[in-house]
């Protein structure tokens, strides 16, 4: 998870409760742990060994993810480790891209605002996925999350707990 | 009896029956009254004439007052005038009539009635604020509305004086009348001046402790502070109490009147914290002693003998002065929570009604059948104060209850409470301090080099003089409720033995402490410390950095080495802080050696890492995989 400003998010503080309160999910809020941008990279590396799916959370910025989720990626999915000669560490694992849009979802079309449907915009990391020999999931996007209603609010959360309960498989039984 | 025998039964008194009283929840105010009363004349006889102990008992209203006065700075007085003026003088006014007019009724002569519904108007500053005080009640609204009618009384007091003896016959006026005035106009000194006269005199006397509260106190302090020499500060905070007293009595004003003032002159002095630490014993142990005399001063003989009237009379007075403040606060739209609460802490009569009674007795006003009987029934009333608190608040919890919840009533204190408070404002404290305030969050800080402080004074900063190692310092700086406590001090020893005394006193406090070195880091966070921050470390780490750069590293290059290192140093203190036992012994200097052994290896191949041919971003392996491919 990445958020520049999370004490100023509803939606992104939302998901993340929803993660803190979903069994087998760890929360890694890259701002508050690499505040100077500083990346561990043995322990982010190690922290994505441990896990069977990846969930990529954050604002979308410029139609990208904020810089320092970019910075991860550079640092974090190398050669050798990610992708590669040697670089099998993510093969198998699930990708799954949780994003939030300032726009609701009609600015995110031909001839609006934004002049591409939003699956364009996250074909990089869907591409990404594929490199790595990930299974690339159909991404949760939560759009007009600076305007939604605390109800409407509530119901993405409920469908971010149910697309989180599928990666881990650890809970609905 | 001896003065050593006499300050043995007041003392044993007090240490007996207060902590008693409180545990049986009475308040510790009732628990001083009956340990009077037990003492007193009419039951043990272990202390006889009350006047000249109460005399001195009474200073612990003198001082009360100044450390009010100490809490209010002139703002804030301005912005309570409502309650002074306002609810301040038509209680003394509505009371007195009401009170009078019974009194005529009663069969009194108009003179007694009405010199008899003034004395009874008046309210214990003593007894109301600390029964508030107890209750936690002092600092809301209740506490500010209450405070406003005391001071109103206080100011009242001074005009009675004046206005009392008129109420004579004529051909019965005395000249001179006065007799004992308890500090209250009898010792005057201007007395035989003409009214304008006296007037003018005690005008002068009020700009002249403004004026050397402003410009003679302040440096005078200073010279003390610099001296380092704790109890000559004491002395020196009570010498300014007396004086002012002293001074106040002189030209006839009320001395209870003047320690405030002095105190709102004083409010805003760095030094004002360390003032109310030094003096807070005192007015403790004097209106503890105050509240005795109180008690074995009551004429049991009298109750004894008109039980009936006197039950009549007190519970009469209580409730005609709680109806009032009542009435004229309702009328005035407080919630209804506030309103009984001040009604209930202002019902009792008050102390200085014991000196009115004295003067008014002495000036022929009144008769000594009635003065008896108004001082028992006032001493009464002193004492029904704490069970009648605790019975509103039982009574208030009750209706509050039935009704549906609601925000919390009021806070509204009379000082914003701060948020961190800040040891030490030498060159570190000072940066962390800005920071902090920067950031929207209170401070209030503590620094006991007064040349540092008179400079940050003269940029306008304001700064507390004060030792922060003493608790009862940090309490008056607001510990209790503050969130985090910087320390900061230039001086080690000091600084881990403050970790060490907070962390066990204000448990709730967080403490981020500065530490000399990585030994003495160990230290505080043995002594308590939440975190701590070694002194020099960031500071050489930056000149490193810029060293770096100077050789011709990229910034962002020379920023990752100094992150890396940063790194491996915290994994170090980390790895090293189970063998620091205290001091350098076998173990902590192997298992140093040996951290820094293999630290010195990891940090060496980190930075390697970030040298200008083998980046982070190194792209080699990718390039290398890319040329075979392209050969195949």
């Amino acid at each position: 998870m990445a958020h520049p400003a999370f004490e100023r998010s509803r939606a992104n503080r939302a998901l993340v409760r929803v993660a803190l309160g979903s069994p087998g999910v760890a929360v890694r809020d890259l701002y508050e742990l690499y505040p100077d941008f500083v990346i561990d990279v043995r322990a982010e590396q190690a922290a994505l060994n441990d896990h069977a799916a990846i969930v990529l959370q954050y604002p979308i910025y410029w139609y990208a993810t904020p810089a320092l989720m970019k910075e991860w990626l550079d640092l974090v999915w190398l050669h050798g480790f990610a992708y590669g000669r040697g670089g099998e560490a993510l093969k198998g694992k699930r990708l799954l891209v949780a994003c939030t849009t300032g726009g609701g979802p009609e600015a995110y079309a031909p001839k609006a605002m934004h002049g591409f449907p939003i699956e364009v915009f996250l074909k990089p990391m869907e591409q990404t996925a594929v490199l790595c020999g990930m299974k690339w999931e159909k991404p949760f996007i939560l759009h007009g999350a600076g305007v939604k209603s605390p109800e409407a609010l509530a119901q993405a959360s409920e469908r971010f707990r149910k697309r989180l309960c599928a990666l881990t498989e650890k809970c609905g039984r | 009896m001896t003065l050593l025998v006499q300050t043995l039964v007041y003392l044993a008194a007090g240490v007996i029956a207060a902590p008693l009283a409180k545990m049986l929840k009475l308040g510790s105010v009732l628990g001083y009254l009956i340990a009077g009363v037990i003492i007193g004349p009419f039951a043990l006889r272990l202390v006889g004439e009350q006047a000249d102990v109460m005399k001195f008992a009474e200073f612990g209203v003198v001082i009360l007052l100044f450390l009010i006065g100490l809490e209010v700075r002139p703002a804030l007085l301005w912005s309570m005038r409502k309650a002074i003026f306002g609810l301040g003088l038509s209680q003394i006014v509505v009371t007195a009539g009401v009170l009078a007019g019974a009194g005529l009724l009663l069969g009194l002569s108009p003179r007694m009635a009405l010199a008899a519904g003034l004395i009874l108007a008046m309210s214990s500053t003593a007894i109301a604020l600390q029964t508030l005080e107890e209750r936690g009640l002092r600092q809301g609204a209740v506490g500010r509305a209450s405070f406003g009618v005391l001071l109103m009384q206080d100011l009242a007091v001074i005009p009675l004086f004046a206005l009392l003896p008129l109420l004579v016959p004529a051909g019965l006026a005395a000249h001179g009348v006065g007799g004992d005035g308890g500090g209250h106009g009898g010792e005057s000194l201007i007395a035989a001046f003409p009214a304008w006269l006296q007037a003018m005199v005690s005008m002068a006397a009020i700009v002249a402790v403004v004026v050397f509260g402003r410009y003679i106190v302040q440096p005078g302090f200073r010279f003390i502070a610099k001296a380092r020499l704790r109890e000559i500060f004491t002395a020196a905070a009570l010498l300014i109490v007396v004086a002012v007293a002293a001074l106040m009595q002189a030209v006839g004003l009320s001395p209870a009147l003047g320690a405030f003032l002095a105190g709102v002159v004083l409010a805003e002095s760095e030094f004002r914290r360390e003032l109310e630490a030094d003096i807070e014993p005192f007015r403790g142990l004097l209106l503890g002693l105050f509240f005795i005399t109180v008690g074995a001063g009551l004429n049991l003989g009298l109750v004894a003998s008109q039980p009936l009237t006197l039950i009549g009379l007190v519970i009469g007075f209580v409730a005609v002065k709680f109806a009032v403040v009542a009435v004229l606060m309702l009328i005035a739209r407080a919630p209804s929570r506030t309103t009984f609460a001040v009604a209930t802490a202002l019902a009792q009569g008050g102390e200085f009604a014991f000196v009115l009674i004295t003067f008014t007795l002495g000036a022929g006003v009144i008769d000594p059948d009635l003065a008896a009987k108004l001082t028992a029934a006032i001493a009464l009333s002193m004492a029904l104060t704490p069970p009648m608190m605790t019975a509103y608040e039982k009574i208030a919890d009750k209706v509050e209850s039935k009704k549906p919840a609601r925000a919390a009533p009021e806070s509204d204190p009379f000082e914003a409470e701060p948020d961190v408070i800040i040891a030490g404002y030498g060159r570190f404290g000072q940066v962390a301090s800005r920071l902090l305030e920067g950031s929207g969050f209170r401070t209030t800080v503590l620094e006991s080099d007064v040349d540092q402080i008179e400079v940050l004074r003269r940029f306008g900063r304001p700064v507390h003089y004060g030792d922060a190692t003493r608790l009862d310092l940090l309490r008056a700086a607001g510990a209790e409720r503050a969130r985090l406590l910087i320390v900061a001090i230039d001086d080690k020893e000091k600084s881990t033995e403050l970790v060490e005394t907070v962390s066990k006193a204000f448990p709730n406090l967080t403490i981020v402490a500065r530490a000399f070195d990585r030994l003495h880091a160990y230290e505080l966070l043995r002594a308590g410390a939440d975190s701590v921050e070694r002194e020099t470390f960031e500071g050489a780490l930056s000149l490193g950095v810029t060293a770096l750069r100077r050789l011709g590293l990229r910034g962002r290059q020379a920023m990752r080495a100094a992150a890396a290192f940063r790194g491996h140093d915290q994994r170090m203190f980390d790895q090293l802080a189970p063998a620091w036992a205290g001091d350098f012994d076998e173990n902590y200097i192997l298992a140093s050696r040996e951290a820094a052994r293999t630290m010195e290896q990891l940090l060496a191949s980190d930075l390697a890492q970030l040298r200008p041919d083998a980046d982070s971003w190194s792209t080699d392996s990718l390039d290398a995989q890319l040329r075979e491919d392209a050969r195949n």
